[in-house]
């Protein structure tokens, strides 16, 4: 099982996260910044995986931003990449050519994403389009409620 | 117009009067307007993206703090006056300034307001806060509870998705419990969208309560008939999960291999899906996950791993490679053939496979195949032994990782046929490895030659390497298992000395192991040292050249207390083994009469008192050392670094010969050493009985009771050496300071021994018989190890006449030997109701780490049963509480006899 998911920028600043365990805030800002401060100064031909207490880190970077996820022990690293780059593409095919900006601006989107390619740190949608298909169908019921509302406002309801 | 004001206007002097005072009028009704005007019309609140743009534009970290205080003071602001046109607007604001790292707890109860509300955008932003912001140990789980349990019964398949979704993330045990019932019925659903998810909240929640793992059961088996890859995938999921926990489940889903073996087939046979497709496989998760799932069924099940046999074999042998996904799938099928009872030829076709992934191009797949082959070196060493060349190549990769996997892979191939080779490039990368790997390398490589070393000269050799190579980082227990070795090999000590005496010749920073193996050696060797073959073109040095090491050693300010307490006790002996130079020596020790270290100042007392007085009795004193018994080092915390040892006493250990061992050790208790001299007078009756059965461990450190050890260093002395009779023990000895000495017990010899530390007169005094305090030797037992927490007891039983004869004194040493620091440390005993129980109160409650919290507790068993005890701890480490209760039952039957 997953056990949390960061997104941070090539400078160190925090993008997303994503805890599926119950940690203390305090914990949660120590591992962040170890983590990044870890990854950040490994070299870029070397592996993807880190072994950081009793969870291995598997961490990838596209462009500016690093995706680094931390899995217990009988997880696979390799699978994990495959559920990184997952995620990469839904971003990318719902932004557009996804960039940093996209990310910092949308980040409820950036998690809404996440929250249907994995529940509880586990992957419950292995088909892209049904991932993209429940995001668009539930921004069209945030829509909905935006033009209720602003008709509301002008008195047509 | 203001006929309040009308009776007494002409009353007020012009200037006093409000009413002619037109700025106060103009500004009354401006504020008047005003208010008015906010009241009708509350501004907007700034949007996200301008908050997030004005951040962003912020140039300093002051900058940005101001920008976010103001806008979190506006926030706080709207809550108070329960805002609900914003509240949303203003959560996701909050959120986004809780990602920089800002305090956010107090959006927590609203966010539950924006669950509660009917509007599906604030649900998904009130979801997207409870996940962030709240997390199992609130105690708004109550109320967010009572949310979800609605929105799980919702029409909106989007609402309970949201619901199932926060509930899969922070799912505490009591949450678990009041919602299981829900999500079983969700599991049930028509709709796949919601099925799938609450499959997943199952897993989330059998995870955390196993007990609710029955009530799952019926919905599960289901889930594998499904088309849909979503419900299939969870449903493995969960029932991987299900299988891990309990082993009635575990048989009970046995039979559902041939539908995963049906499943999988699908998969690897049917043509292009592009729903699934993953550059060219289908479906990737799924296929790995089911193949995990057939390893948990298949494990130690003769049958099972049967019928996956072929399916296995077909994925191992029809997975393109050339991608990422194709070396995933592989590298799961790898796991699972090793872990089942699989046909041999299947699991050479999954070494090969590993031997492949070794020579990959791609660094993650080199990584996963190390790590894959440590797992099965045990199970097919010969297979694993082929890729050695490339296992070693792997040790000089500019990776941590694959480094570090590399070094633990090479000792796990070393056999006494490669041991030679293996060495030589593990040394090699001891030399250049960074700190974090050299305790650990330098130990393997200490076991590694202690099992497979061909010859006694090569091991030795090698060991020299290890202490030039891996420098402070060298474990405590190398030090001792090459003094060992050495004493044991009398055939090479002179040759010992010789390569020692030229290591210490070189650059010495940062080798104290070294130094204090070195030095040990020239001190017991030192004949055989000058008068050593000369090997290769180098002769052995003349006694003059000794002594000059020795005074670099003793004066260099960058040696620690441990490594001159080496130097003296070896310069000492070395004063019965040289013959032209004893006036140095004395002269080098007599200047440590002064040292500012007291352990150093009475070394260079007694010893120089050895030379004066008592010069007859030098040279029995200072023989050679009998060779060390095996036994006594084997048990030796490994995790002790350098330094650490002085406080580290192993008389536990029982042997006569580990307690030379340590006072060879150079440690800071007398009466180590005088047992080290080999005049032992110490009533045999005290020495302790159950210690070859329990490991060694700390012994109160002589630094907590300066006065009360050097007393009974004092008195042992005398006794020791001869010069006044030992009666039988009359009062247990006590090692506290803190007023727990029995009353009767006489006054301490305060006065002698501040004699003794300011001119050594006092050491050689007549004993005073009568008062003899002796510190016994504790047998101590582990009563606690686990997570780097170690609870060792040391138990002094009542002596003969003493005034407590049913009291059992329990000396309890705590030790962290974790990285981080343990908090609110916590240690509580229960005995049973015949026994009666003081506990004193701890050194601390705090343990740093390497550090140590102790304590005392007595136990008095008036009715001699056998003692039981309950032990509950708790302490905090790295915010992480942590609880354990164990029963201690393993106490030697003979304390009470």
């Amino acid at each position: 099982m997953m056990q949390f998911m960061l997104l941070f920028s090539r400078q160190g600043k925090l993008r997303l996260q994503k805890w599926y365990i119950a940690h203390p805030d305090k914990l949660k800002k120590k591992i962040t910044r170890e983590l990044i401060t870890t990854i950040l100064a490994r070299k870029p031909k070397m592996c993807s995986f880190l072994e950081w207490r009793d969870l291995k880190i598997v961490y990838k970077r596209y462009a500016s931003l690093y995706f680094c996820c931390a899995i217990e022990q009988d997880d696979n690293e390799l699978l994990t990449l495959e559920i990184i780059h997952r995620y990469v593409e839904l971003l990318d095919k719902y932004f557009g050519s996804v960039c940093e900006l996209d990310i910092i601006f949308n980040f409820e989107k950036a998690y809404f994403i996440l929250d249907e390619l994995l529940l509880g740190g586990e992957v419950q949608e292995t088909s892209k389009k049904n991932v993209l298909k429940a995001i668009a169908a539930q921004d069209l019921l945030q829509e909905d409620e935006a033009v209720e509302g602003a008709l509301h406002d002008i008195g047509l309801l | 117009m203001y006929p309040y004001y009308e009776s007494d206007w002409s009353v007020l002097p012009p200037e006093a009067n409000r009413r002619f005072n037109p700025a106060f009028n103009m500004a009354t009704i401006k504020q008047v307007v005003n208010e008015a005007i906010e009241r009708v019309r509350m501004p907007t609140p700034m949007r996200l993206r301008d908050l997030i743009r004005q951040i962003r534009a912020a140039r300093t970290a002051a900058e940005e703090r101001s920008v976010v205080n103001k806008e979190c003071a506006y926030i706080r602001s709207t809550f108070r006056e329960e805002d609900s046109v914003w509240r949303c607007r203003n959560i996701a604001k909050l959120l986004y300034i809780h990602m920089l790292g800002y305090p956010a707890h107090f959006g927590q109860l609203e966010c539950l307001k924006l669950i509660a509300s009917s509007r599906f955008t604030d649900k998904r932003i009130g979801y997207l806060g409870a996940m962030l912001l709240l997390d199992e140990r609130q105690d708004v789980h109550l109320l967010i509870t009572n949310c979800l349990k609605n929105d799980l019964n919702s029409t909106t398949q989007f609402v309970v998705g949201l619901a199932l979704c926060t509930l899969g993330a922070i799912a505490s045990p009591e949450m678990a419990r009041d919602l299981a019932g829900e999500v079983e019925r969700l599991m049930k659903s028509p709709n796949a969208y919601v099925r799938k998810k609450a499959a997943l909240c199952a897993f989330r929640i059998v995870r955390r309560v196993p007990e609710l793992m029955e009530m799952f059961l019926p919905a599960t088996r289901s889930m594998l008939s499904e088309k849909n890859h979503g419900v299939l995938i969870t449903g493995v999921t969960l029932i991987t999960e299900m299988c891990e926990n309990s082993p009635d489940t575990l048989n009970h889903f046995k039979k559902i291999v041939p539908n995963l073996v049906r499943i999988l087939k699908n998969l690897i046979l049917a043509g292009y899906s592009p729903e699934h497709d993953v550059s060219g496989i289908s479906d990737p998760f799924l296929q790995v996950k089911i193949l995990k799932l057939l390893r948990v069924l298949g494990i130690n099940d003769v049958d099972t791993s049967e019928a996956m046999n072929d399916i296995l074999a077909q994925v191992a042998t029809n997975t393109e490679t050339s991608k990422n996904v194709g070396n995933t799938i592989l590298y799961e099928t790898v796991l699972s053939i090793m872990d089942i009872k699989s046909e041999g030829g299947l699991r050479v076709l999954a070494v090969n496979i590993l031997g492949r992934f070794l020579l990959n191009n791609d660094k993650n797949i080199r990584y996963v195949a190390l790590n894959t082959l440590l797992r099965t070196v045990h199970v097919d060493s010969a297979a694993v032994q082929r890729h050695r060349a490339t296992v070693l190549e792997c040790l000089k990769d500019p990776d941590v990782s694959i480094r570090r996997r590399a070094m633990e892979l090479s000792f796990a191939l070393i056999n006494s046929q490669n041991v030679r080779t293996m060495t030589k490039e593990l040394v090699n990368f001891l030399e250049k490895a960074d700190p974090e790997f050299k305790a650990p390398c330098s130990s393997s490589i200490v076991l590694a030659t202690e099992r497979y070393a061909p010859t006694r000269r090569w091991r030795l050799d090698t060991l020299l390497k290890v202490l030039v190579a891996a420098g402070n980082y060298v474990r405590d227990d190398v030090i001792s298992s090459t003094i060992q070795l050495i004493t044991e090999s009398p055939t090479h000590q002179g040759y010992v000395a010789l390569q020692l005496y030229r290591a210490l010749k070189e650059d010495l920073q940062n080798r104290q192991p070294l130094i204090q193996v070195g030095v040990w050696c020239m001190g017991e060797y030192g004949d055989l040292l000058t008068s050593a073959q000369a090997d290769d073109d180098l002769q052995p040095p003349t006694e003059e050249e000794v002594i000059e090491v020795y005074q670099r050693v003793l004066w260099s300010p960058q040696n620690t207390v441990t490594t001159k307490q080496y130097a003296l006790m070896s310069l000492m002996k070395l004063s019965t083994r040289f013959t032209n130079t004893i006036s140095k020596i004395q002269s080098m020790i007599s200047t440590f009469r002064t040292s500012l270290h007291v352990e150093i100042q009475q070394r260079g007392v007694e010893f120089s008192q050895l030379f004066g007085s008592h010069n007859h009795l030098r040279a029995g004193l200072l023989e050679r050392m009998p060779p060390l018994d095996d036994g006594g080092t084997g048990g030796k915390d490994p995790n002790q670094l350098n330094g650490e040892a002085d406080e580290e006493v192993l008389f536990g250990s029982g042997s006569p010969d580990a307690e030379e061992d340590e006072a060879i050790a150079g440690m800071s208790n007398t009466n180590a050493l005088l047992d080290f001299l080999d005049l032992d007078v110490i009533n045999p009756a005290t020495r302790p009985s159950l210690a070859s059965v329990s490991p060694p461990g700390p012994l109160t450190s002589s630094h907590s009771q300066p006065v009360m050890t050097n007393n009974t260093n004092n008195q042992d002395l005398l006794d020791l050496l001869g010069l006044g009779p030992l009666g039988p023990p009359t009062i247990p000895a006590t090692e506290n300071n803190n007023g727990l000495q029995p009353p009767a017990m006489p006054t301490p010899l305060d006065n002698g021994n501040l004699d003794f530390l300011a001119g050594g007169e006092g050491l050689f005094a007549p004993p005073v018989t009568d008062n003899v305090i002796l510190e016994k030797q504790l047998p101590q037992m582990t009563a606690y190890e686990k997570d780097g927490l170690r609870v060792i007891f040391g138990l002094e039983t009542p002596s003969v006449g003493s005034i407590n004869p049913d009291t059992l004194t329990i000396h309890v040493t705590a030790t962290n030997n974790t990285l981080s620091s343990m908090t609110d440390f916590l240690f509580q005993v229960a005995v049973p109701r015949t026994f009666q129980l003081q506990m004193m109160s701890p050194s601390g409650t705090t343990i740093l780490p390497n550090g140590r919290v102790t304590q005392i507790i007595k136990v008095s068993n008036p009715s001699k049963n056998t003692l039981k005890m309950k032990v509950r701890l708790s302490y905090v480490i790295d915010g992480t509480p942590v609880n354990d209760q164990i029963e201690v039952n393993n106490f030697p039957v003979d304390i009470w006899d």
